[in-house]
């Protein structure tokens, strides 16, 4: 039996958009669900690659590969959109041999808005929620309310606005979405650079233009200017969606990310393994094109992918959310 | 006379701008470490937060393991938090079997001994040579030491409370010699004590070598 540090604690809403270093009422002795360790916990992952996995043993190759967390998923992206249907929250069991396959942490996918399926994540033990719109959104008008849970949650954005409509949620982590499935890097490009752009834009405002600003973005004002003041998110930012290559992985890295969600990029690769190890390493050397065309040799076939252009308008993943 | 001292991130993955950060406001200048050749220029390392186990899997791959532990043999200044805890201690339970340890510190250590990301949680600790005040401790799938050695100086121990269960009195900051080690991760409040000891310990060098 593992010892658990565990507190009762009500639902969170105290919890400060500003962040604040120490604050001078009294906390109690410990306290766990905090927005500090929750983004606290993705600060530890940059840097890293996570990766998507539908069985223990790929949970293994991905750890082995150096990893720093598993996303468990039941089909990769790329199935799904070959099989179409509906996507759910993974089954419990399959969650639960991930689990116990690897001792990094272990993320998984909620349906947008289904606080059930993050219920069930919160008490399979799960290190990371990603309300995703990978699967298939289960509210269309409401996100989940993250404050209310003690796991961290991650979400995608495709512009500041909704990175910003996401952490006034309650996400601890943000990833720019890309194109799930595809095997094509361009949306997640133009999602990252749409991202920091409007975060440059945002740091460059004189202070009485912020009040339109949070009004264009549909963001609350005291978050805007916390992001005017800092001229960075308050949560970390990663890259996710058609991510293939280590070259691939590097960009996003150049570009602003500080770490990379890879999906069907690994697993539907010809060599996983290789191809896994390869992508670890070009993120952590991104800026070193020496280092990045010593790992991309002798990886075997990428995944074929499909291009964004070619993918009909209503199955575009990223445009679910909003 | 206070010579600035440069110290290393070693900076393969985790929350390595934050200790750069810290590193700065506690009097050092703070440069990335990927390379046996980076690791050359630098009077003292930290060990980053992040995953350990990819952290080990890259020290082997980049070549720097070796070097790493030469230099800690020799006597370098380092200061590593929770998975840099990790990889300084000279054993390791509930890590991969593959794991590599860069054996500085003589002390076991349990990996994620808290639990799972929902037992992450913050308390206040009292860390010897921190000062009087309290330090803010964030702890994340955090270890904890579960046996020290004769040589380990422990610094902090989780506070005796109902409400910590088996964690309360386990150690979680230690230093032997020039080593220090925290379960926790200071350079997430903007508390720069811990990294001002590190600093400390790495000008006593770089006064000795400028007199």
């Amino acid at each position: 039996m593992r010892p658990r540090l565990r507190v009762f604690h009500p639902i969170r809403r105290k919890v400060s958009l500003v962040s604040t270093s120490m604050s001078a009422s009294q906390p109690p002795a410990t306290e766990t669900g905090t927005a500090r360790v929750k983004r606290g916990m993705a600060e530890m992952l940059k840097g890293g690659v996570i990766m998507d996995v539908v069985t223990p043993e790929q949970a293994k190759i991905a750890e082995d590969a150096g990893a720093v967390a598993v996303m468990a998923l039941e089909r990769v992206p790329a199935d799904i959109r070959a099989q179409g249907g509906v996507a759910r929250m993974s089954d419990p069991d399959l969650i639960g041999g991930i689990v116990d396959a690897v001792s990094i942490p272990v993320m998984a996918k909620a349906r947008i808005g289904h606080f059930v399926e993050a219920r069930v994540l919160q008490s399979l033990g799960v290190d990371y929620v990603d309300e995703s719109e990978v699967l298939t959104p289960a509210d269309y008008a409401n996100h989940i309310d993250k404050w209310a849970f003690t796991v961290p949650f991650v979400c995608g954005a495709t512009d500041l606005g909704e990175a910003l409509r996401r952490i006034t949620e309650g996400a601890a982590m943000i990833r720019s979405k890309g194109e799930a499935g595809t095997g094509d890097v361009s949306n997640a490009t133009t999602h990252m650079r749409q991202i920091r752009a409007e975060l440059r834009k945002l740091a460059a405002l004189p202070e009485d233009e912020l009040y339109v600003a949070a009004k264009e973005w549909r963001a609350p004002y005291e978050l805007v200017r916390e992001v005017a003041a800092t001229g960075k998110l308050p949560v970390v930012l990663f890259t996710a969606g058609g991510i293939a290559t280590p070259a691939d992985a590097a960009m996003m890295m150049q570009l602003g990310a500080e770490g990379v969600f890879v999906g069907s990029g690994i697993f539907k690769s010809g060599d996983p393994a290789k191809r896994a190890e390869a992508i670890v390493k070009a993120t952590t050397f991104h800026d070193d094109p020496d280092m990045l065309a010593k790992v991309s040799r002798g990886l075997g076939d990428a995944m074929v992918g499909i291009n964004v252009d070619d993918v009909p308008e209503p199955h575009r993943l990223a445009e679910r959310g909003w | 006379m206070n010579a600035r001292p440069t110290i290393g991130v070693l900076a393969l993955q985790g929350d390595v701008r934050e200790h750069a950060a810290a590193l700065e406001r506690a009097g050092a200048t703070a440069v990335p470490v990927r390379t046996p050749d980076e690791l050359a220029r630098v009077d003292g390392l930290v060990l980053p937060g992040g995953e350990s186990t990819t952290m080990s899997r890259l020290l082997v791959t980049f070549e720097l393991l070796e070097p790493v532990r030469q230099r800690l043999a020799a006597g370098m200044p380092a200061y590593g938090s929770c998975a840099g805890m990790i990889l300084l201690a000279r054993t390791v339970l509930d890590g991969r079997p593959d794991q590599e340890q860069l054996d500085a510190l003589d002390v076991v250590v349990r990996r994620n001994a808290f639990g799972r990301q929902v037992d992450s949680f913050e308390a206040d600790l009292a860390v010897a040579g921190a000062g009087d005040e309290p330090v803010h401790a964030v702890f994340i799938r955090a270890p904890w030491v579960e046996k020290a050695g004769e040589d380990v100086e422990v610094l902090a121990r989780v506070p005796h409370t109902a409400e910590a269960g088996d964690a309360a009195d386990r150690i979680v900051a230690v230093r032997q010699g020039r080593v220090l080690a925290t379960a926790f991760h200071p350079e997430l409040t903007g508390d720069d004590r811990v990294h001002r000891l590190l600093v400390g310990i790495a000008e006593e060098d770089v006064d000795l070598e400028e007199r």
